[in-house]
């Protein structure tokens, strides 16, 4: 009996060598850790139970039939983060590559198959070369199955993707679409075709890290969401990332207790927005001032700026925040800024975490660039996710909240629940310049006449009581009281019961 | 007495100046620009005056406006503060036609000590010991060249109309002397509209010691004994005390009387202030007198318990001093910080901005004059001194012990500030021994200042404070709700700090709601800190000895601020740092490769064109932002690759000026 349980131990530790010390060193010396080691660092210590160490691939072609390490590339299981259970696979680039077999298919379709039966969520950490060329077809049938896990799982749990190495061609569309991808600087790219294809058939030539290195996708494509240091850091914000998220859409988030005073005055915020209307002034300041502890967890930080997203707490529950930022082009809506809040609010609407929105927007940002672009659809995606999103919705407007930008920006108008506006905020159509230029055509010849009609349409519109006599804001209030008003709207819409009339999906504009 | 007084100024002297007012029952009127609607002073006031746009030229000195605005308050008397029109005798003596009374000096001697040449002369004929030098502006190089050889190298060169540092150089040869000169005419020119300047001979290893003076309008006059002020910068005073820890009694006195006979030889009433340089073998000789309230009066008020400002109210009020000189009482010690906008580790240039977040620091040995709060600005259009931040002991020792943790619990985030700078000044030995000059800061800090470095001790127990703000934090997340059934917080045992790159291994030994006990390196400290999660400033005990740090997170950690030192400080369990330390540390992207603007401004002269090899510390460009010539220098040796502004291009902040190959 003894023999057989030394065996037992025998057989793992092998399994837990991977592709052995020379590739562990290897992967070492890239700046990566390895697969066990990462997921060590993801969840509590002690707490992963892995599951199919003992898995092998079943091909037996180009001379692969030979060549079995246990596990085939992947290793999969639970464990906790913070005392929750999450599920988790992290490919092992030092066996066969982290290449995709259908074997290794299998594994992270098996524990996304619990995680869905459980409801807990799903962490990917991908550091993989591709399809397991050897095996053909079934690699590429292995990847579907995947793909259509990915599908049935999104709005039902929580899937994050951190990307710490190679991802590439058909792997790309697993992380694709999960909630968010997060990369590690220097270590890790993205990309449907690699630089030699690229060069091969656009004669452009251009580095992996270029390509689709973190940069790449945190600041240009927005692909990814999140960009960290290095693998240890990685880790631990994805930890910390978790602590915001319901475990699936049938909960509410995790509530964390806090000694922040939910009625904690802010005397600054009364100075916050410029007496000039066309300077601008940093959105962040409010969010850090007014959420708990000043926590902020952004996501995609450095991608359309123009726009913030990111979760926060009000009296240690979870809250998604949207904001409109003037210190990038004015907090105007363009292409990009509308996708990223878009697909962030419909990720709080299916996790059930209330939406903070701060308006200050003037307009969406014209030019042939986004017509061309298509800003009509793209601005749509944010119009359709406010629309339809039921979670409770609190929203302040700091400043401009003109035209279609302020309707789309959560008004009350799209079922804002408490829609509060500063004492300096200017509803209206459109700026004063702008409205006058228009309603006064004929006088535009005579500047005193103008400057006239726009010192007029600023004092008529360019505040919040036109909006507030119709309702349209529920009360304007003081900036340093903001927390304590966010807080307790949020207090009373937290059993918030409001559905959508039963389809089959919506048509959002994709 | 007078009902209601104007204070023409702005900013920390202004607001000091309406306590006084409060407490004496008078009422104030401030008068502001465009740039300060939203300041402290305006709404400290009992009423407020616009005078103009935000460049002082056309607001803070525009005499004619604040007489204006007395007109229209009724205010029958104007406290000038320092600086602005302060020193101006057309002020003084427009007022005076307009029948207001001017809280300062008579016209006379604002005229009389207003010229650097003219109040030497005075000071001789009054017995006062003055520099060797000419008393007459220079007219050609050559009598420069004279005048020098007979003082004998190194001179000063010196603007006639100058005054805080500006137009003020100094030569040590023929060559950098005739340089000089044009240099300082020229800056003078552009400062003072003035540009003659003079010599005199440079005193080595100076101090710069000032006796506070102080007479009624009945020829009472008398001193407050000295102020050191040796610690500055390029000639701005950044840190003073009151007494000097150089001065013995027969030479304060001596001083003192000097002081007086001056004051006296000028008809002098209300406060003012005769500075003297002073060598190592305690020669003093007389600089200049400034016919105001000097920024660092504060120290002068702690160690007497007079307020300097009532006094000066009451003797433009026709009241006699209530005190003679034998009255006079110095007692304890007291320091007074300057806490500048600026960026020491970018040669202290100058910052501005919101500040987004400002604490001033507490304790009743604490003063902290200011006039911002938080969510204040800090404009270009004026002096970029934020707060002077004053403290008091029994002794020298006692005093830097309470202004060294009033440093460290300042919070100001925002602009760029002076705080571990001044935190490590005073952490100084040289300063702690008293061993000061006037190049101080230049000998010992150079031009760009790089945090200082905490002794061992201290950073172990930064170490375990920080280990201890992750511990607490971990056991508040472990009460988060939505845990596994059966789940149970264990702390952490084993960790790591990497403090800046040196490493710490911390055990935990016990865990409390109160305290934690740690051990690391051959030490077991018992660590407690009074801290929320999310708070900048942490008071820490360790082991019965408290101090405070402040911490602005960070993926792994959190930026730990304490005692001048800037430090990164990474909390990692052992295992992750095990883990981490497998993997190669990644090289940081170059930014020494490109001159970036640190502030908006103008840039007027660039020194440099593509192609040309640069050394670290060479000038680069002149960006003129506050009023002041920033040079710009290159941080590494390197290759001009680029230049993308031309003079007269106005920059933004950030902005990339020239790139390096």
């Amino acid at each position: 009996m003894q023999e057989i349980l030394e065996k037992l131990e025998q057989k793992r530790q092998g399994a837990r060598l991977g592709g052995g010390p020379r590739r562990i060193e290897a992967q070492h010396a890239r700046g990566k850790l390895t697969a066990r080691e990462r997921i060590e660092l993801l969840l509590d210590p002690g707490s992963f139970e892995e599951t199919d160490m003992f898995v092998e691939h079943r091909c037996s072609d180009f001379g692969m039939a030979d060549q079995h390490v246990p596990g085939d590339g992947v290793v999969t299981g639970q464990g906790t983060i913070d005392g929750r259970l999450v599920f988790v696979f992290a490919q092992d680039f030092t066996v066969f590559g982290g290449s995709l077999s259908e074997a290794h298919a299998e594994k992270i379709c098996k524990i996304m198959d619990r995680a869905m039966k459980v409801g807990a969520p799903v962490i990917g950490l991908n550091d993989s070369g591709g399809a397991r060329i050897q095996e053909g077809v079934a690699s590429l049938a292995g990847y579907a199955e995947v793909f259509q896990r990915n599908v049935l799982a999104s709005g039902v749990i929580p899937q994050i993707s951190l990307i710490m190495g190679p991802c590439a061609g058909g792997a790309v569309y697993s992380p694709a679409m999960t909630d968010f991808i997060a990369m590690v600087e220097d270590s890790s790219y993205m990309f449907v075709t690699g630089p030699d294809v690229v060069k091969t058939v656009t004669n452009e030539i251009v580095t992996a890290e270029e390509l689709g290195g973190a940069a790449t996708h945190t600041q240009r494509s927005g692909v990814a969401d999140l960009a960290f240091a290095n693998d240890v850091e990685a880790l631990s914000e994805i930890r910390r990332l978790l602590g915001f998220l319901p475990s699936n859409n049938r909960e509410k988030p995790p509530v964390r207790p806090t000694d922040d005073p939910a009625d904690r005055e802010e005397p600054s915020l009364d100075t916050l927005v410029p007496e000039n209307p066309n300077k601008p002034y940093d959105m962040k300041e409010l969010i850090l001032k007014v959420v708990d502890e000043g926590e902020f967890f952004e996501i995609g930080r450095d991608f359309a700026k123009n726009i913030i997203t990111g979760f926060a707490r009000f009296e240690g529950a979870p809250v998604g925040i949207v904001a409109n930022q003037p210190m990038v082009l004015a907090g105007c809506l363009d292409i990009d800024s509308s996708r990223k809040a878009a697909r962030f609010v419909r990720f709080c609407d299916c996790f059930n975490i209330p939406i903070v929105t701060f308006v200050d927007v003037p307009g969406f940002l014209p030019g042939t660039a986004q017509e061309y672009g298509g800003i009509i659809e793209h601005g749509a995606k944010l119009l359709y996710a406010f629309a339809e999103a039921t979670v409770p919705k609190v929203t302040v407007i700091t400043r401009k909240a003109y035209g279609g930008a302020y309707v789309v920006m959560s008004s009350k108008h799209l079922r804002g629940d408490v829609n509060y506006a500063w004492p300096t905020a200017e509803i209206a159509v459109m700026g004063p310049k702008g409205a006058v230029e228009i309603i006064f055509k004929s006088d535009m010849a005579d500047p005193a006449r103008i400057e006239q009609r726009t010192r007029e349409y600023r004092e008529r519109f360019a505040n919040p009581f036109v909006a507030a006599r119709r309702g349209f804001v529920d009360d304007v209030i003081m900036p340093h009281g903001t927390r304590r008003r966010i807080a307790q709207s949020l207090r009373w819409l937290a059993d918030k019961k409001l559905e959508n009339p039963w389809k089959k999906h919506g048509n959002i504009p994709l | 007495m007078f009902e209601t007084i104007l204070i023409a100024n702005r900013g920390e002297i202004a607001c000091r100046v309406i306590k006084t007012c409060r407490r004496l029952g008078i009422r104030t009127v401030a008068v502001y620009s465009d740039a300060d609607a939203g300041a402290l002073h305006v709404e400290m006031a009992d009423e407020a005056v616009r005078i103009g746009p935000p460049p002082a030229a056309e607001s803070y000195l525009n005499i004619e406006a604040i007489v204006e605005a007395c007109r229209k308050t009724g205010a029958q008397a104007v406290h000038p503060g320092y600086g602005f029109l302060s020193e101006r005798a057309a002020f003084a003596r427009t007022l005076e036609a307009a029948g207001i009374t001017f809280i300062g000096p008579p016209v006379a001697a604002i005229e009389a000590m207003g010229d650097k040449i003219e109040s030497k002369r005075l000071a001789r004929a009054a017995g006062v010991s003055t520099v060797p030098g000419t008393l007459d502006s220079i007219a050609d190089p050559d009598e420069a060249r004279r005048i020098a050889r007979e003082i004998g190298y190194p001179v000063m060169i010196k603007a006639s109309a100058g005054g805080g540092g500006k137009g003020m150089r100094i030569a040590r040869d023929e060559r950098e002397l005739l340089d000089g000169i044009a240099r300082a005419r020229s800056e003078a020119r552009s400062a003072f509209g003035d540009d003659r300047v003079f010599l005199e001979k440079f005193v080595e290893e100076p101090r710069h010691i000032e006796i506070q003076v102080l007479g009624d309008r009945h020829g009472n006059i008398l001193h407050l004994g000295e102020r050191e002020c040796s610690i500055q910068r390029r000639h701005q005073k950044v840190v003073e005390e009151a007494p000097s820890p150089f001065l013995d009694k027969a030479t304060r006195r001596a001083m003192g009387e000097q002081a007086v006979a001056l004051a006296r030889a000028v008809g002098y009433h209300s406060a003012g202030t005769v500075e003297f340089i002073v060598d190592r073998h305690r020669n003093f000789y007389f600089l200049e007198m400034n016919t105001r309230l000097q920024v660092e009066h504060p120290v002068t008020e702690l160690v007497t318990g007079l307020d300097l400002v009532e006094l000066m109210i009451r003797v433009a009020a026709g009241e006699p001093l209530p005190f003679r000189q034998e009255d006079v009482r110095l007692e304890g010690w007291a320091i007074e910080a300057r806490v500048y906008a600026e960026d020491p580790s970018r040669g202290f240039l100058p910052s501005v901005g919101r500040l987004v977040r400002y604490r001033e620091p507490q304790g009743k040995e604490i003063r902290v004059d200011s006039g911002v709060v938080e969510g204040g600005e800090v404009s270009i259009h004026y002096d970029p001194m934020i707060a002077k931040l004053c403290a008091r002991g029994h002794d020298r020792r006692a005093a830097i012990a309470v202004a060294r943790e009033a440093l460290d619990a300042f919070l100001i985030r925002g602009p760029a500030h002076n705080l571990t700078f001044l935190a490590a000044l005073l952490a100084h030995p040289r300063f702690q021994e008293g061993r000061l000059s006037t190049g101080f800061i230049a000998e010992e800090f150079g031009e760009r200042f790089r945090g200082a470095s905490l002794p061992p001790a201290r950073l172990e127990e930064i170490a375990a404070v920080v280990v201890r703000l992750r511990l607490e934090r971990a056991r508040r997340d472990a009460r988060a709700s939505g845990k596994l059934p059966g789940w149970r917080y264990r702390p952490e045992r084993d960790w790591v700090v990497q403090l800046d790159g040196v490493c710490f291994a911390v055990t935990l030994l016990a865990d409390e709601e109160e305290r934690s006990v740690l051990h690391l390196v051959d030490r077991h400290l018992e660590v407690a800190v009074d801290w929320r999660p999310g708070d900048p400033v942490v008071r820490a005990r360790v082991t019965g000895w408290t101090f405070t740090l402040q911490v602005d997170p960070l993926p792994e950690g959190w930026i730990v601020r304490h005692g001048g030192a800037e430090l990164r400080a990474l909390v990692r369990s052992r295992r992750a740092a095990e883990l981490a330390a497998r993997i190669p540390e990644k090289v940081r992207a170059d930014t020494g490769k490109m001159l970036r603007s640190p502030m908006p401004g103008l840039i007027v002269s660039i020194a440099v064109q593509p192609g040309d090899e640069v050394k670290a510390g060479q000038d680069l460009c002149i960006l003129e932002a506050m009023k002041m010539e920033n040079v710009l220098k290159a941080e590494q040796d390197g290759r001009v690759e680029e230049v993308r502004v031309r003079p007269r291009d106005t920059v933004a902040a950030d902005q990339v000026l020239i790139t390096f190959s």
